[in-house]
C-alpha cells in the first residue's frame, strides 16, 4: 500500500491526505481528494450533506480504510488499520452523535479503553488529572458528574477532554455546533482557540457558511466527493463565494413568499405538560397556536421538547395535564387515528423508523393514511389496482425518482423518501399540517422542493407548524416563530416579509439559550 | 455497516461482499432456494458416504420412498397435511413479529376442542357426517383461538414475552389432553379414547375406490383441501385485506403503524388467535383425517414445531408454505425409511441451515475481480 517515502515537508504540516478513494456500494464518496493540515491552525471542512466530508476524516481518523491514497502525518506515511492506530499518531475525532456511557462518571468515560489503570481504578487520582486537563484548555466539567447530568454543550467537552488525554496532536470535530445553542457554540469557538494556543491542530466539519467563516483560519470545500477548493484562506474569500464552491450554483438564500393572509385559529396547544422517553419532564407549560393560511415556526436547540410537541399534537405521546384542540375538537391523549380522521397530517422527524414502512412498497407507504375509506378500501378489501394508481399518480406529481412504486422504500434515498412522505401527508388535503425537521439531511435542490410544498400548503390554506433547528429555514418559511426551551415557551416573534434582520436573530438567540423575551424587552428598555 | 468488506487480498482475484442496493429479479429468490437445495443435498451425501452408506442409493430410496408412486405420494400428503396448516399458523404470528412458537400446543388444544364434540358428546355418534365436520372445524378452531389468546391477552395488556408463554402453555395443552385421556375418556385404562363414530371422521379418497378404482388405498383426506382452501385465504387476507395491511405495517415497523393509527394492542390478540384458529384446525384436521381417537403420541409429534421452520422457509408466503410443507413431509417420511432418527433429521437440519444462509446472497452481492483495480 505504501508507494514512496515522504515528500520534504515544509515546516508545518503536520497531516497531508493525497488522492484518497473511498466507494461506498453505488457511491464514490471520495474521489481522488488531497487535504493538507497546517500545523496550529483550524480548518474548516465545508460542504452539503452527503459531500464526503465525514467519510474523508473516518478516513483519517482510521475508522474506515481508503481504497487508494496515503495519509501523511509529519512527513511519514502512515497506515491506520483502527482509531487507536490513528491516535497513537495523534489524531483523534470527536464525532457527531456521542460515545459516551450515560451511568458512569466523566473520568470513567475518559479512562475507558485505555491500559492505564489496569486493575485498580484509584478515581480520585485520575479525578484531578482530568481536571487539571480542562483547566488548561478552558473545558471546564465536574470529573466526577455522571455523562447523564450533563448537558449536551458538557458532553460534548468530556468528548474533545477524551481525545486530549490521549495525547492528541490533531482534533477533527464533526458537525459540533448541529447541537449546540448560539451561546454555547460561542463557548465552543473559545476552547478550539484555547487549544490553538497550546500549539493542537483542529479540523472543523461543518456545512454552514457562517460557523466555518467565523472560526477557521483556512477552508477546504468538498462536493459530492471531490474537492472543490482546498486550503484557502477563509478571510479572503466572501461567503457566496463558499457557497457556489459547495453546491455549485448561486443559492438564493430567501424564497419567495407570499404575505401571509391568516384565517381563523386551526390550532390551540393549551398549556400542555408531558415528558419524554425516559420518563423526565419534557414540555412544561407549552401554549401555542396556528391559523389557517400561516406557517408557524418553532425554533429551539435540539432536544428542548420539540419531538414531543409534535409527538403530543399528533397523538403519538401522552400529555399529562393541558389539551391541544383541533378545529374545537380535543386530539390530545387519544390515538393517532383521531387526529387523521380530523384533517391532520404529520412529517415527523423521524423518515425511516415512524414515517414509513421500509420494507414495504411505496404503494403500501402511500396508503398509510387512507387505507381504511374508498377508494383504497371497500368492506375491509383493499383495491391494489386503486392503490398502484395512486401510488403512481403522486410518484410523477410530487417527482419521486424510482423506477416502480413496488419499490420498498429502504431503497429510496433521503430526499426521495422524504418526497414519498410529503405526497402521502399533503395528498389527503389536511386543514393541520404538523412538520418536523422535514429538510433535514437533504441536498439543496430536494430542500427546495420542501420549502415550496410547504409553502403551497400555507396559499392552500392549510395551517402548519414547522418545527426545525434550521434558524435560516424557519425565518425564511415561517410567518410567526415561538421559541422553546427546555420544554417552556420563551417567547412568540413575527416575521416581516421574509427579512432576516440581525436584531431579530439575536433575540431568538437568546430565548433558545433560556431568556424569556420580556426579560430581553426589558432589559433593552433599560439599556435604552 | 455499511463498508464492503475485502475478503482475500492475496489471490489473483479478490472477493467482495457488498450490499445490495436494489431488488433483485423476482426469479432470483427462486433459483437461490433451489440452489441451497442441492448444495445441502450434496453436503448430505458427504455426510451418509461418512457414516458408511451410500449416498446415491440413499438419496433415490428417500425419493421412491416419498414420491415413487402414487400410494407413498399420497402418504406425503398426509403427512403434510397438519404441517400446512401449522406452519400457516406460524406465519400470520411472525408476519406482526409475534413469536408464536405455541403452534404445538395450539394445535393439541384444536385436537382436543374437536373429540371433545364427540367424546361428551356434543353431538349423538349417528350425526351425518355433513354436521358432525363444520362443527368439529368449529370447536378445534375455538380450542386454539383461546390457546392463541391467552398470550395475546398477555403481551397486549402486560407485555407478557410471548416466546416465553407460548412455549409454556405447549406443556399445559399436552397435560391437559393427558388428564382427560388418562381418566375421564379413557378406553379400558388405555391412554387413548374410544375410537370416533365414522360420522366424525375426514372423507378420504380411498372412499371414491368404488367409482375411481385407481385410489385405491389412498389415505390422502379432506384436511388437504381444508389447508390447500386456509392457505389462499390467508393469502388473501394478508396481502389484499385492510386487516392484512395492517398486520404488514405493524410487523415491518410497529411505529409507523401506530403513526397511521393502527391500534396494536388489538391486533396482538386477533393475530393471536387467528393463529391459534389455524393451528387448532391442523389439529382437528389430524384426528380427524388420521387418528381417528384422542391420543397424546400422534398429535403431540412436533408438527407445531415443524410448522415454525416451514413459514421461515416459505418466507411466510402461505401459498409457498404449501409446498415446502410437502417437501417436509417427504422428508419425515422418507426418513423413517432410512433410519428413526439420525441421519435423516441431520438431512433436515443441513437442508433448513444451507436455505437460511442463503438468505444473505438475496441481501448481499458478491463481486469477483480480478488483481487490482
Amino acid at each position: 500500500m505504501t508507494e514512496q517515502s515522504s515528500s520534504k515537508s515544509e515546516v508545518p504540516l503536520i497531516v497531508e491526505m493525497r488522492g484518497i478513494v473511498k466507494r461506498f456500494p453505488g457511491v464514490l464518496a471520495n474521489d481522488h481528494v488531497d487535504f493538507k493540515l497546517l500545523h496550529g491552525e483550524i480548518h474548516g471542512l465545508l460542504g452539503e450533506n452527503g459531500a464526503g466530508k465525514s467519510t474523508l476524516m473516518n478516513v483519517l481518523a482510521g475508522l474506515y480504510r481508503q481504497e487508494a491514497g496515503t495519509i501523511f502525518v509529519n512527513g511519514e506515511p502512515k497506515v491506520f488499520s483502527s482509531p487507536r492506530d490513528a491516535i497513537q499518531a495523534g489524531i483523534g475525532m470527536v464525532h457527531q452523535h456521542f460515545m459516551l456511557v450515560p451511568s458512569q462518571t466523566v473520568t470513567e468515560n475518559i479512562l475507558l479503553g485505555l491500559d492505564d489503570p489496569r486493575f485498580f481504578l484509584r478515581l480520585p487520582e485520575y479525578d484531578a488529572k482530568v481536571a487539571a486537563l480542562g483547566e488548561r484548555f478552558g473545558l471546564k466539567v465536574d470529573p466526577r458528574a455522571k455523562i447523564w447530568q450533563l448537558s449536551v454543550g458538557e458532553q460534548q467537552r468530556v468528548e474533545i477532554l477524551k481525545m486530549l488525554y490521549r495525547g492528541v496532536d490533531v482534533l477533527i470535530m464533526d458537525e459540533p455546533t448541529a447541537v449546540l445553542a448560539p451561546q454555547e457554540i460561542e463557548g465552543l469557538f473559545v476552547t478550539l482557540r484555547a487549544m490553538i494556543a497550546q500549539g493542537k491542530s483542529v479540523i472543523f466539519i461543518s456545512h454552514k457558511l457562517q460557523e466555518v467563516s467565523a472560526i477557521a483560519d483556512r477552508v477546504s470545500v468538498l462536493r459530492r466527493g471531490v474537492c472543490t477548493a482546498s486550503g484557502v484562506p477563509s478571510k479572503g474569500v466572501s461567503r457566496q463565494e463558499l457557497a457556489r464552491l459547495m453546491v455549485g450554483r448561486e443559492v438564493v438564500f430567501s424564497i419567495d413568499k407570499k404575505p401571509s393572509n391568516p384565517q381563523g385559529v386551526v390550532l390551540e396547544v393549551n398549556d400542555i405538560y408531558a415528558e419524554n422517553d425516559k420518563g423526565l419532564p419534557a414540555l412544561r407549560g407549552v401554549s401555542l397556536n396556528v391559523r389557517a393560511g400561516e406557517i408557524v415556526g418553532v425554533a429551539g436547540v435540539a432536544g428542548n421538547g420539540q419531538s414531543e410537541i409534535s409527538q403530543v399534537i399528533s397523538g403519538m405521546r401522552q400529555c399529562k395535564q393541558g389539551q391541544v384542540l383541533l378545529n374545537g375538537d380535543k386530539v390530545s391523549n387519544r390515538n393517532t387515528l383521531f387526529g387523521i380522521q380530523h384533517g391532520m397530517a404529520y412529517v415527523p422527524e423521524d423518515r425511516t423508523h415512524v414515517g414509513s414502512a421500509p420494507n414495504l412498497s411505496i404503494t403500501d407507504n402511500v396508503i398509510m393514511k387512507n387505507y381504511r375509506k374508498p377508494p383504497i378500501s371497500h368492506n375491509g378489501l383493499l383495491d391494489m389496482k386503486a392503490a398502484t394508481r395512486l401510488a403512481n399518480e403522486l410518484k410523477t406529481a410530487y417527482d419521486i425518482i424510482v423506477p416502480s412504486v413496488s419499490t420498498p422504500v429502504r431503497l429510496l434515498s433521503g430526499g426521495n423518501l422524504q418526497r414519498v412522505i410529503l405526497a402521502r401527508e399533503i395528498s389527503g388535503l389536511p386543514a393541520f399540517m404538523v412538520a418536523v425537521q422535514p429538510t433535514r439531511g437533504l441536498d439543496v435542490g430536494a430542500i427546495e422542493g420542501v420549502q415550496r410544498l410547504l409553502l403551497a400548503q400555507r396559499e392552500a390554506g392549510a395551517a402548519v407548524l414547522l418545527i426545525s433547528e434550521e434558524l435560516e429555514e424557519l425565518l425564511s418559511l415561517s410567518d410567526r416563530i415561538y421559541v422553546i426551551y427546555e420544554g417552556k415557551i420563551m417567547g412568540e416573534v413575527k416575521v416581516e416579509g421574509g427579512e432576516t434582520d440581525e436584531g431579530l436573530v439575536d433575540v431568538i438567540g437568546q430565548m433558545m439559550t433560556g431568556t424569556p423575551l420580556d426579560q430581553i424587552q426589558k432589559e433593552g428598555a433599560v439599556a435604552q | 455497516m455499511t463498508e464492503s468488506t475485502t475478503v482475500k487480498q492475496k489471490m489473483p482475484f479478490r472477493i467482495r461482499i457488498e450490499p445490495r442496493l436494489s431488488e433483485p429479479p423476482a426469479w432470483y429468490p427462486a433459483l437461490v432456494s433451489f440452489g441451497a437445495l442441492i448444495v445441502a443435498l450434496v453436503l448430505g451425501g458427504i455426510l451418509i458416504t461418512l457414516s458408511g452408506g451410500d449416498a446415491l442409493r440413499s438419496y433415490q430410496h428417500i425419493a421412491k420412498a416419498s414420491f415413487g408412486d402414487i400410494g407413498v405420494i399420497s402418504d406425503t400428503i398426509v403427512k403434510a397435511t397438519p404441517i400446512i396448516l401449522a406452519a400457516l399458523a406460524c406465519s400470520v404470528a411472525f408476519r406482526m413479529k409475534l413469536w408464536n412458537i405455541g403452534a404445538e400446543g395450539q394445535f393439541i388444544m384444536g385436537a382436543f376442542g374437536a373429540s371433545a364434540i364427540v367424546l361428551i358428546p356434543v353431538l349423538p355418534a349417528d350425526t351425518s357426517r355433513w354436521v358432525f365436520i363444520p362443527v368439529m372445524m368449529i370447536a378445534g378452531m375455538a380450542a386454539g383461538a383461546i390457546w392463541g389468546f391467552i398470550p395475546g391477552y398477555l403481551k397486549a395488556k402486560f407485555n407478557v414475552n410471548e416466546i416465553i408463554s407460548t412455549l409454556m402453555l405447549n406443556y399445559v395443552a399436552v397435560a391437559w389432553v393427558n388428564f382427560w385421556i388418562f381418566g375421564v375418556w379413557t378406553e379400558g385404562g388405555f391412554q387413548m379414547s374410544p375410537k370416533f363414530p365414522n360420522g366424525a371422521s375426514l372423507p378420504r379418497l380411498l372412499e371414491l375406490s368404488k367409482t375411481f378404482p385407481a385410489v385405491r388405498g389412498l389415505t390422502t383426506h379432506l384436511g388437504l383441501l381444508i389447508g390447500i382452501i386456509a392457505a389462499i385465504v390467508l393469502w388473501f387476507i394478508i396481502f389484499r385485506s385492510r386487516w392484512g395491511y395492517e398486520i404488514r405495517l405493524i410487523g415491518d415497523n410497529p411505529r409507523a403503524a401506530q403513526y397511521a393509527g393502527i391500534n396494536i394492542t388489538q391486533n396482538t390478540i386477533w393475530v393471536m388467535m387467528l393463529s391459534g384458529a389455524l393451528a387448532g384446525l391442523g389439529g382437528m384436521s389430524e384426528i380427524a383425517g388420521v387418528v381417528h381417537r384422542l391420543q397424546t403420541a400422534p398429535i403431540a409429534a412436533g408438527y407445531g414445531f415443524t410448522g415454525i421452520i416451514v413459514a421461515w422457509l416459505a418466507k411466510l408466503n402461505p401459498l409457498a408454505i404449501i409446498f415446502v410443507s410437502i417437501l417436509f413431509g417427504a422428508l419425515i417420511l422418507a426418513g423413517r425409511e432410512i433410519q428413526p432418527s439420525g441421519v435423516p433429521k441431520m438431512i433436515q437440519g443441513i437442508i433448513l441451515v444451507c436455505l437460511i444462509a442463503s438468505d444473505f446472497l438475496l441481501r448481499y452481492r458478491i463481486i469477483i475481480s480480478r488483481g487490482e483495480e
